[in-house]
């Protein structure tokens, strides 16, 4: 009998909601920090080329930037499927749900992550 | 909408009827096996000053129209069966006054998220099969009777712990407010939630375990997002939303 | 069938009247979730302009810096402050903060649970997204 590995559904949900709620904290804290950077400089001269770049390269702020991503999209995507887990239920739409966020979830991750690493080693 | 012809035949009526104090009923029917919808069909209803919306319902039954399907026992807000939409939200039917509702116009529903059986009268299965599937009853493997103190002594401390929460009548009409039981027809709903802390907080339990684990679930209380709605609409001061926002401690590890 | 379980569905799920500024603060903790997961993927993706170089990167500076854009940022800071907030007030609900004590229910059974406490947070979280959309408007505009 072949084992599905599930991730998801080997977690409880009590885990699930520990993660969501220290997701939250960590990016108030980091989401903070991201949009003072901003405000280091007149805002339009802080979003020029030149500007951004060097963000990129400093690189706590890259790694901070990276972990923003991180803590944001799992918070996100989860709150996104336990809103459409309480839409519709049933064993197929729920492990849909499941897959789809986590697997949308990864994919944003990565997206983000390859702009990031990118951008911080030069290679625009 | 129908309309039906209103006037109480003044050798039927015993109360005193006058036309400046009277309301329109509007009681939605449906009949499974004729109708394919609910319908409103409206009533004159004489009304005084301590009249409760139950005694109108009762009045159409009585003079009106007999085939209005209710629910109903006590009166006095103490066995839940009376539970109903009145104008848009949950409320005991014996236990609210026209007074109070400040209309004219007076709209009773059955209770969202139950299947209707029939015009007012509403399933209340799957609530009370959910509130089974919690143990709702004090779990330890001695008793009182082998306990050589013959009883389980609590404190009055110990007993306020979960006293409140032991006041449901099991009314049903928090699972009806409920955003969450809305749409999701798997979620446990407050009521059984809270008589799940009613025994986890009870010192006389020993099964907080069990209990845990089965609300521990993707529809179990963590779809409880703190809307307040069921505390907003419960009669008798159970405040679920509360109990389950103390519950959710013992899975968060801030209660033991 | 839709008629047999009598569920009110998402019209009741998003109707935030008849329950009180609780019901409201749910319903607008759930919008602002949304409207915040599609911003921060238009984000990623926008942002992910850097790497096409100085040209690409104007190119999208150019189509957000408008007054759209800043519209746009502005009720995004706004769901921010809002999502933030009320987020802590309800994670401190669910840690048992600020609900009351169980207690004697006694007429006229108001719950203790919905309580000054909750309604002044959920009042202060819906000012301090007001206060922060002014201060990003007053930013994006002054310029």
């Amino acid at each position: 009998m072949v084992q599905e590995f599930c991730l998801v559904n080997k977690m409880r949900e009590s885990l699930i909601m520990k993660v969501h709620y220290g997701t939250a904290l960590g990016a108030v804290a980091l989401v903070a920090i991201h949009i003072l950077f901003r405000m280091t400089q007149n805002f339009s001269d802080s979003l020029q080329y030149e500007s951004v770049i060097a963000n990129y390269h400093f690189l706590p702020y890259a790694l901070m930037l990276e972990v923003v991503l991180v803590l944001l999209s799992v918070h996100g995507f989860n709150g996104l499927r336990v809103i459409l887990l309480e839409l519709k239920q049933g064993i197929g739409y729920e492990r849909a749900v499941n897959y789809g966020c986590l697997g949308t979830m990864a994919a944003l991750i990565v997206y983000g992550s390859r702009t990031i690493l990118m951008a911080g080693m030069g290679m625009t | 909408m129908a309309a039906i012809d209103s006037k109480i035949s003044d050798e039927v009526s015993s109360t005193a009827v006058s036309s400046s104090n009277s309301i329109t009923l509007r009681i939605s029917k449906f009949n499974p096996q004729n109708d394919l919808s609910s319908k409103f069909v409206e009533f004159k209803v004489p009304v005084q000053k301590w009249t409760t919306v139950l005694d109108t319902i009762l009045t159409v039954k009585q003079h009106l129209d007999p085939s209005v399907a209710v629910r109903y026992s006590c009166r006095q807000a103490s066995c839940g069966s009376c539970g109903m939409k009145i104008n848009g939200k949950p409320a005991l039917a014996c236990y609210t006054k026209i007074s109070e509702l400040n209309s004219n116009i007076v709209t009773v529903e059955p209770m969202n998220n139950f299947p209707i059986l029939r015009d007012l009268a509403v399933d209340m299965t799957q609530m009370f099969s959910t509130h089974k599937k919690l143990k709702p009853y004090i779990i330890r493997d001695d008793s009182e009777v082998t306990n050589d103190t013959k009883e389980f002594l609590q404190t009055p401390k110990e007993v306020e712990d979960y006293l409140q929460f032991s006041y449901c009548i099991k009314c049903g009409l928090c699972n009806s407010a409920c955003p969450t039981m809305a749409t999701d027809s798997s979620f446990i709903g407050p009521q059984a939630l809270a008589q799940a802390y009613r025994y986890i907080a009870d010192n006389r339990d020993k099964g907080k375990k069990e209990r845990l684990k089965i609300i521990d679930s993707s529809h179990g209380i963590w779809r409880c997002h703190f809307a307040g709605s069921c505390s907003q609409v419960c009669p008798k001061g159970v405040d679920p939303a509360m109990g389950i926002q103390l519950l959710r401690g013992y899975l968060l590890g801030f209660r033991k | 069938m839709e008629r047999q379980s009598n569920r009110e569905g998402i019209k009741g799920m998003m109707n935030p009247t008849r329950y009180g500024i609780e019901r409201v603060a749910y319903w607008l903790q759930r919008l602002t979730g949304l409207g915040l997961l599609f911003y921060l993927i238009g984000h990623v993706i926008e942002t992910s302009a850097i790497v096409e170089g100085k040209a690409a990167w104007d190119k999208m500076l150019e189509l957000t810096q408008t007054t759209e854009g800043h519209i746009i940022l502005i009720l995004v800071i706004g769901m921010s402050v809002f999502h933030t907030a009320n987020g802590i007030r309800v994670m401190l609900g669910h840690g048992g903060v600020g609900v009351g004590k169980p207690g004697t229910p006694d007429y006229p059974y108001r719950p203790a649970s919905l309580n000054y406490k909750q309604r002044l947070c959920i009042w202060v979280s819906i000012a301090l997204a007001a206060l922060a959309m002014m201060y990003g408007a007053g930013i994006l505009f002054g310029e």
